[in-house]
């Protein structure tokens, strides 16, 4: 596995990285598609070694620009959407719900 | 009918005296729009009508004597991501064709309340990604100054609506350099204030802790009213900083005597031989204005663009899981839910996109997270400690906005890294969370402008408007 210290070797992604990407990303993307996503994140994650040369080991990260923790506000009642103008541009709404396919496999 | 003044200042003026209507200032917009539209693709849509109805209302409070705010009839387009209520917001993408939001963004809401009046929802490159609008799902903008060459990216149609004249001023939003990357290919004035001072509430989200709204103008001036409309602590954005309004105006024609402004000694090469020069008649007309010029380091500066293009589309893949096909815009059917959110987001999102969220997704996976992500924001700390650094000695900080002036259509878009390395002089500034604004100024090869930009440290806008001023009113005097 690779961590923060130690450079990445060889290719830094394959067709099938790109593949298991698109899935968890939920990309349906075709094999064409794989192999010229592929070619590209090549070029571009190949560039991004550069920052291998920075010793960052004591380093924090930086996540935000402005660090602001638990913003909060008093917990009173304040307008809302109105459901009916927020289903009404969903794709499929029925009973003042949004309709969606089945979750679990019918066949299942 | 008296004559339209050019800029939003004056506008707002003569409305509010009653010298000229709205409804005469925005029927001379939208003439222009029709006349160079078909030429220009600045809109994805342009609001005649709920325009004509605001700038009545305009109308109506000045002819009963109510007061009027400080963009009264002022017509102002607007980027596509921002969301309008009942108006179609699309983000140029399919995936949210024909969306119309519940709400208004806050910056919307800020608009209507000065008296500005939204002629329109603006080009963009698909969810803000690119530097060229040839990402944008419904075509390209050109570029008014030169219809064979792009209008800089991602919001070039906000860009290219201020130099078509099809409004005097409008929003942009600036990721990396959204706002003053266009801006400088334009050859316009494009501001991204601070992190945080600007409501993102209403904003679609691109990358979260680097999105920031700002305005287009032809002047500084009128760039620092926008600026000050919309700029302000807003509940509705838990990273809107609680500090008042920006102030802004009173620093534009104040000068640079006395200020001291960073030359950064060691910024990444590859800027066209035009722009270095330009860059250095900026700092010469600096100096001639009283300023002393500082030479300054940034040496983390060309690790910049590997920092962001990790972290912005991290935050893009997470952010754009919303796009699912449940609650908004397209859906492609399919057997089961899982099923269909591929289907949909294949076919919903362009290739920029799509590139963008499987490089997010693989810098946060498992295995990968540390060397990629996690190495990106500790590079994001370096960056902004070197700029801390930097500013104990100077006030501002000069770059050129852009390495290249505005390119031909089709030279960069299927190489996604030298697109990318368009932005190397306007990333820094987004990570480290500062304002930064690019100001024309001469211009350089093929006879296009170019922008120089002004850096300054976090809520830095007043000095940053005063070395802004300064340009301009130097550009001005050498043309």
């Amino acid at each position: 596995m690779a961590s923060a210290d130690t450079p990445l070797t060889g290719s830094p992604i394959s067709e099938a990285d790109v593949a298991k990407v698109a899935r968890l990303a939920r990309l349906d993307i075709d094999e064409a598609h794989v192999q010229h996503f592929t070619e590209q994140l090549v070029k571009v994650l190949s560039h991004f070694r550069d920052i291998d040369a920075l010793d960052l080991a004591a380093v924090e990260p930086m996540t935000q620009p402005y660090p602001l923790v638990n913003v909060m506000r008093d917990d009173v009642v304040q307008p809302t959407l109105d459901t009916d103008e927020v289903l009404a541009v969903a794709p499929e709404a029925e009973d003042r719900r949004f309709r969606v396919p089945p979750i679990i496999g019918l066949d299942g | 009918m008296a004559a339209v003044p050019a800029t939003a200042s004056a506008i707002a003026s003569a409305v509010a005296s009653g010298e000229v209507s709205a409804r005469e200032v925005l029927e001379h917009h939208l003439a222009a729009i029709d006349a160079r539209e078909g030429d220009i693709h600045a809109f994805n849509l342009v609001t005649a009508d709920a325009a004509r109805e605001q700038a009545d209302r305009v109308d109506a409070d000045v002819r009963a004597g109510r007061p009027v705010g400080p963009l009264a009839g002022v017509p102002i387009a607007v980027k596509d991501n921002m969301c309008t209520r009942g108006i179609e917001t699309t983000c140029s993408s399919r995936i949210l064709q024909g969306w119309r939001p519940p709400y208004d963004a806050t910056v919307i809401t800020r608009l209507h309340a000065a008296g500005a009046v939204v002629v329109g929802k603006t080009n963009l490159d698909e969810f803000a990604m690119g530097s060229s609008t040839e990402n944008s799902a419904f075509g390209p903008s050109r570029n008014p100054l030169d219809t064979s060459r792009v209008p800089g990216g991602s919001s070039g149609g906000s860009a290219a609506a201020v130099a078509a004249g099809f409004s005097p001023v409008s929003l942009g939003s600036d990721t990396g350099g959204s706002i003053r990357q266009p801006a400088a290919m334009c050859g316009i004035v494009g501001v991204k204030p601070t992190y945080g001072t600007v409501s993102r509430f209403g904003l679609v989200a691109y990358a979260s802790s680097l999105d920031q709204i700002g305005p287009f103008a032809t002047t500084v001036d009128d760039a620092a009213l926008v600026t000050e409309v919309i700029s302000g602590h807003d509940p509705n954005d838990s990273t809107s900083i609680p500090v008042p309004p920006l102030s802004l105006r009173g620093s534009v024609a104040t000068g640079v005597a006395g200020m001291r402004i960073g030359r950064v000694t060691d910024l990444p090469g590859g800027a066209e031989p035009e722009v270095e020069a330009a860059l250095e008649a900026a700092f010469g007309a600096l100096r001639a204005a009283g300023a002393e010029i500082v030479d300054v380091q940034l040496p983390s500066l060309s690790y910049a663009l590997t920092a962001y293009y990790l972290i912005a589309p991290a935050e893009a893949s997470s952010n754009l899981a919303r796009f699912d096909g449940v609650r908004y815009g397209l859906r492609v059917g399919a057997a089961d839910t899982n099923a269909m959110y591929g289907a949909t987001r294949a076919a919903g999102f362009g290739d920029e996109v799509q590139r963008r969220i499987m490089l997010g997704t693989y810098a946060l996976s498992a295995g990968y997270y540390d060397a990629y992500y996690g190495k990106a924001l500790k590079v994001r700390r370096v960056i902004a400690d070197d700029f801390a650094r930097a500013y104990v000695d100077v006030d501002a900080i000069l770059t050129p906005t852009s390495p290249v002036v505005a390119f031909r259509f089709g030279e960069k878009v299927d190489d996604p890294m030298s697109m990318y390395l368009c932005d190397i002089y306007t990333i820094p500034t987004n990570l480290a969370g500062h304002p930064g604004m690019s100001v024309p100024f001469g211009t350089g090869a093929h006879g296009m402008p170019v922008g120089i930009q002004v850096l300054a440290p976090a809520l830095g806008e007043q000095a940053m408007f005063r070395v802004g001023g300064a340009l301009e009113a130097a550009a001005g005097g050498a043309r």
